[in-house]
């Protein structure tokens, strides 16, 4: 007979919203033990900036601007939405409280002298096994749909403040991206201006979820400027459901599956089809999250129109597909219900050199690294390209480890969430 | 294979779940419609804590005889165990994947004791599973119900 012995084992509780970042990443965390001599880089991460929403309101330059935010938090509910176009579906992702870290991360945080985001990044990247994380917006991500071109401009300029003034400095191992509002390229010039020398700002983005032409003359003097920072220029897509073919689709998953994509291919074919790559040979572009899939499938559309209708290109010396062959993309959400296809689309645009790995954390749909590392068919040395030195190259960032070790995250967890 | 004892069987609800953890081996123990169930506490998926996920009902649509939609409705008899990391739904009788059957949570041997105590096994493999996350577990047999 077995006796009770109840010190033999713990209990672990319901993952919730209140459950500690350590605690729901533990498995990952266990995943790193087998890579701790890696180099890592996360490229995309998320702040969900709406949860300190009034600190980016009273960092918005424009007077009248920031008093209308502050007065429509005064609206019982509009705190964390102020000012912004929140779309029908951005609170669905969570899958109606299936994903609890997806709907809110409420753990305690003890007061530690940094912000409150500070510390969940670092438990988010001591528990991934992340040496740096690149952080990006999420509301925010559809801010280019907003109709007032004012308020997208009024709310870069705070969120970047916050970014930079408040968040970057108080740990090296976050870095950042600058939001430009390209509705209103003007405003995206002084910005990169504004930001070129801030050694916490490795980059700009702007959020493709928008109906603006890349190719637009209004960008040019934008492109060159960004070319000349020698910094990486990001296209984040998003989703939203405003859009009209979008309207017809009556789940989440349907409009969610197409969405990113669909702003990737549009932005994309427009970029290379005006010879943007021909005129800013060295700017460099990286698509983020849009996993893989779509890439080989545009490489070979265009390739196939190119060559019928070349006359509508002229600025092309090359193949769409060479030309997609040197921009870079971020690993996330990584396809992997067939994994032949993906070893194709790997080598359709060189994943060795061109991917960076992105996690998307907190999101519903984040990968760890060991979406990377359990790739049968890449070697040893694609695997540490991917997951740090293909972004420590793009990014200028010193090769060196920066987080604790596994084994040592692990016993420091809280243990029982 | 090591076994553990998890307390009386009468501290359980119905439905209901315990997940403990001993020696870095995870497992998940529910009990529903009076019967109990065990699995390793990780995803196919990506290895996440899978048993540790909301309880929900299946989400079914109600087709009518004329082929028309009447919108989602919760099952009456499946229940599942949804993982936290990504929403993978596991029916908690089977361990399958809700929408695809090929996938599924390790099954771990489970009894009640002359005694009226839970007796889980603590397969190894769960261990090395949690560590190999993203690679699976490799499905096997369902073991002799107690
Ligand atoms: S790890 Fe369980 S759903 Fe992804």
């Amino acid at each position: 007979m077995l006796e009770r012995t109840p010190q033999q084992f713990r209990e672990l509780k319901e993952i919730t919203i209140k459950s500690d970042t350590r605690d729901i990443l533990s498995h990952a965390t266990r995943q790193a033990e087998s890579f701790e001599d890696y180099f890592l880089v996360d490229i995309d991460a998320h702040v969900t900036e709406t949860q300190f929403w009034n600190e980016i309101l009273a960092c918005i330059d424009n007077e009248v601007i920031r008093a209308m935010g502050m007065g429509q938090q005064l609206r019982p509910g509009q705190g964390s939405t102020a000012l912004l176009n929140t779309v029908t579906g951005m609170s669905y992702q969570h899958v109606y409280g299936r994903i609890p870290h997806q709907a809110a991360l409420d753990e305690p945080v003890e007061d530690t002298g940094v912000h409150h985001f500070t510390t969940l990044a670092r438990r988010a990247m001591d528990a991934l096994g992340l040496d740096y994380q690149i952080v990006f917006p999420t509301p925010m991500l559809t801010l280019g749909m907003h109709p007032q071109e004012d308020i997208e401009a009024a709310l870069a300029g705070g969120y970047n403040r916050w970014l930079t003034e408040r968040i970057l400095p108080e740990d090296d191992r976050l870095k950042g991206l600058v939001y430009l509002p390209f509705n209103t390229p003007e405003a995206c010039v002084e910005l990169v201006e504004k930001y070129a020398g801030d050694r916490n700002v490795i980059g700009f983005t702007v959020t493709s979820t928008r109906n603006k032409p890349v190719h637009h003359n209004a960008y040019m003097r934008l492109y060159s400027m960004i070319e000349e920072t020698g910094k990486p220029f990001a296209f984040h897509s998003g989703f939203h459901w405003g859009d009209p073919s979008f309207l017809q689709l009556n789940r989440f998953i349907s409009m969610h599956s197409i969405a990113f994509v669909h702003w990737s291919l549009i932005h994309m074919t427009n970029w290379i089809i005006n010879g943007l790559p021909e005129r800013f040979p060295k700017l460099k572009l990286i698509w983020v999250e849009s996993g893989l899939a779509w890439i080989p499938f545009l490489m070979q559309r265009l390739d196939h129109e190119y060559q019928m209708r070349t006359c509508e290109a002229p600025q092309l010396k090359r193949l769409p597909s060479e030309y997609m062959r040197d921009m870079f993309y971020t690993s996330q959400p990584l396809e992997k219900t067939n994994l032949k296809l993906l070893q194709s689309t790997m080598e359709a645009f060189n994943a060795q050199t061109q991917l960076l790995f992105a996690s998307d954390w907190p999101h519903w749909d984040f990968d760890t690294p060991a979406s990377v590392t359990s790739l049968p068919f890449l070697d040893a040395a694609a695997k540490r390209n991917i997951l740090g030195l293909n972004a420590a190259r793009l990014f200028n960032l010193e090769v060196k480890r920066r987080r604790p070790r596994a084994k040592d995250v692990l016993a420091s967890r809280p243990g029982i969430s | 294979m090591q076994e553990l004892n998890i307390g009386p069987a009468a501290d359980f609800t119905d439905p209901g779940r315990r997940i403990v953890e001993c020696d870095g081996i995870e497992v998940g123990v529910f009990k529903l419609d009076g019967a109990f169930y065990a699995y390793g506490n990780i995803c196919p998926h990506m290895g996440g804590p899978a048993c540790q996920g909301r309880i929900i009902a299946k989400v079914d649509e109600d087709i009518a005889p004329d082929r028309t939609s009447r919108g989602f409705v919760f099952s009456k008899t499946q229940l599942n165990v949804i993982c936290p990391w990504h929403g993978y739904e596991f029916d908690i009788r089977t361990g399958r994947h809700s929408g695809n059957s090929k996938m599924r949570l390790l099954p771990v041997r489970v009894r009640v004791s002359e005694q009226g105590d839970v007796i889980v096994a603590l397969p190894p493999e769960i261990r090395r599973g949690i560590a190999d996350a993203g690679m699976g577990v490799p499905p096997r047999p369902s073991p002799p119900a107690a």
